[in-house]
């Protein structure tokens, strides 16, 4: 006569009671959690398609985004305006929309760009260690030390002509977009590349690493095909939360009147003009920023829930 | 230890040289040079002149050449006129670091008051409603873009309730309290800007220490939770707590240029602000300098309470 089978009924009728009420507690605080992120990722999505689609709502409303009309200055929100309008008689509704294209592009494409620039330089100071890794940290080091708003500040300010670039190019129209997410990426690497370089340093004695190395493989495919797949996770958390932070940073230094310039609109640009409208169109002041306010916050939650989702040993 | 002291101010001196380099080169990149605005200024200046002006004050020497002129004048005290203020560089200046140090310590002071106690009830009751709440605000607190704070602030307490000034410094004659008004916006634009990312790290911190193996010998032995609480896990959270309050010194200060920007505070950061849009070379560089000769010092000062807190760090 084994136990066996009285174990298993055991188990079984321990498991048909469900498991205690402080675990189904946890799970559902988790699961309040994880729904946070999900609301967030569902406001997200809404935003990107509601943005995307502004020339569709341009074209019900029967307006354009970019016309003065000098008799309906501020006007308030009406039928014609939904939002009213602002100090040049624009749309406002429609601004924020083509402000919103411009922000979420700006950040997505320079937390990309940053998480690309991290990834590359944590597996390389990571996988070959020695001098390479010593500088490579002391870099990030310095560039996290550093007081960045006012550096970016000069740099935003370089005159392009100076640096060799065709008259022709450092003068269009686009170029402070461009310049905006080069520059955020060249300075917003540090976090993703430290993050890797741990996570790689790890990988390198594993076995599965010491194994492709036996069988041959050479540095870049042990670095891309082994550990990059490993790291993923880490990669992908830091890179939404700096997608907040360089929508973020995006918004103040177009609210500086430094980085994406009028007339491409930006969330940020936006509220340059309506600091000395405060007292007459306080509505004017409010609207991009609660926006900025809610996408940033929204990046925030998602990359919050991801890492408890992606990394389960990680205090959050 | 005297040692590591010294083999650290050599390298922030490395670094400060290197960067005064950079920022030398940069500013030389932004658009037009000194010559160029005396042409403005001066009608009557023919290209001839101009090019005597540039031979006079050595603009046609290659940069280095430039710089270690610069670097000579100014390591024996010369660091030239601020062009905005008609006034030596550092006499515009002393008066305002005093100004951002007022604000930069209140704030931080204020914050550090509000993040202790929050990130500490947030971590002894994780996953509670309370910390919950907690969490949610300080989330708030690092998604809200800090200049529509500001002009939120202004809306609420200058334009709608009219308790407090909208901006500016107050006269010398005003008594302390209404000069004190001028100093409050700023101070809680700061703080609030600050206190959520330093409570979420101080709550994973704290929530870190909690689950080590001493806090669980420690509450066997029956100390009670309270003093194991900031007696045993405050006291090895304050490790990392520290480092990364260093570490933010930089984001304080980028923080304080906006702050002081938009409440017209006189400080360094709207000084460096002012001075590269208004062409202010030498202003500008010797700002941008003081801003990162206090961030690497105290990064440095970090290095230090890193030892004297944790026994097993020593700089031998």
């Amino acid at each position: 006569m084994s136990s066996e089978p009285d174990l298993q009924l055991a188990a079984e009728a321990a498991y048909a009671q469900g498991p205690p009420q402080s675990v189904r507690l946890l799970l559902w605080r988790r699961f309040l959690r994880h729904r946070l992120a999900l609301a967030s990722l569902l406001v997200l999505v809404l935003m990107a398609a509601i943005t995307l689609a502004a020339p569709l709502i341009e074209a019900a409303l029967g307006l354009d985004a970019n016309r003065v009309d000098l008799f309906a200055l501020l006007a308030p929100p009406s039928a014609a305006h939904p939002l009213g309008t602002d100090e040049l008689g624009r749309d406002l509704l429609l601004r924020l929309l083509y402000g919103g294209r411009i922000s979420l592009a700006v950040g997505l494409a320079a937390a990309l760009g940053a998480a690309v620039i991290g990834t590359a330089l944590g597996l390389l100071a990571g996988y070959y260690g020695g001098t390479l890794d010593a500088l490579l940290m002391r870099l990030a080091d310095s560039v996290i030390a550093l007081p960045l708003l006012p550096l970016l500040i000069v740099l935003v300010a370089v005159d392009l002509t100076k640096l060799g670039l065709p008259e022709g190019l450092a003068t269009s129209e686009n170029v402070s977009l461009y310049r905006i997410v080069i520059l955020i990426a060249l300075v917003g690497w540090t976090t993703v590349a430290r993050l890797v370089r741990g996570a790689t340093l790890s990988m390198r004695t594993r076995e599965f690493v010491r194994a492709a190395e036996a069988l041959g493989a050479g540095a870049p495919r042990v670095m891309l095909v082994h550990i990059l797949p490993n790291v993923v996770s880490p990669i992908i958390v830091a890179t939404t939360l700096s997608v907040g932070n360089v929508i973020l940073l995006e918004s103040v230094l177009s609210f500086l009147g430094l980085g994406i310039q009028p007339p491409i609109p930006s969330w940020g640009n936006m509220l340059t003009g309506a600091q000395e409208l405060i007292w007459t169109a306080p509505a004017l002041a409010v609207w991009p920023g609660a926006l900025i306010f809610v996408t940033v916050i929204a990046f925030n939650f998602l990359g919050d829930g991801l890492q408890d989702a992606l990394d389960p040993r990680a205090v959050t | 230890m005297t040692r590591f002291l010294l083999q650290r101010l050599a390298e922030t001196a490395a670094v400060l040289l290197l960067m005064s380099f950079l920022i030398y080169g940069l500013i030389g990149l932004m658009p037009g040079d000194p010559i160029d605005i005396m042409i403005s200024a001066n009608p009557d200046l023919t290209p001839a002149d101009a090019e005597r002006l540039r031979k006079l004050h050595g603009l046609d020497q290659p940069i280095v050449a430039r710089y270690w002129a610069w670097l000579t004048a100014a390591l024996s005290g010369d660091l030239g006129y601020s062009r905005l203020f008609a006034r030596p560089v550092l006499e515009v200046i002393w008066p305002r670091l005093g100004n951002t140090v007022l604000l930069m310590g209140i704030s931080f002071a204020l914050a550090l008051a509000l993040a202790f106690p929050l990130g500490l009830l947030a971590a002894v009751r994780p996953r509670s409603g309370l910390d919950h709440a907690i969490n949610l605000g300080a989330f708030a607190g690092i998604s809200i873009p800090p200049f529509w704070l500001a002009i939120l602030l202004i809306i609420l307490f200058a334009v709608i309730l009219g308790w407090l000034p909208a901006g500016g410094m107050g006269e010398e004659a005003d008594g302390l309290w209404s000069r004190m008004s001028y100093l409050v916006l700023p101070v809680a634009t700061l703080t609030l800007a600050t206190v959520g990312g330093l409570i979420r790290f101080l709550r994973a911190a704290v929530m870190e220490a909690l689950r080590q193996d001493y806090v669980r010998t420690a509450r066997a032995k029956g100390v009670s939770r309270a003093r194991v609480v900031l007696g045993h896990a405050l006291r090895n959270a304050m490790i990392p707590v520290v480092t990364i309050l260093a570490l933010n010194f930089g984001t304080l200060f980028s923080g304080a240029l906006i702050t002081e920007t938009m409440f017209g505070w006189l400080g360094m950061g709207k000084t460096i602000y002012d001075a590269i849009l208004g062409n202010d070379f030498n202003l500008a560089l010797v700002g941008l300098l003081f801003a990162t000769l206090t961030t690497l010092l105290a990064n440095l000062l970090a290095d230090l309470c890193y030892a004297w807190l944790d026994p097993r760090v020593s700089y031998k």
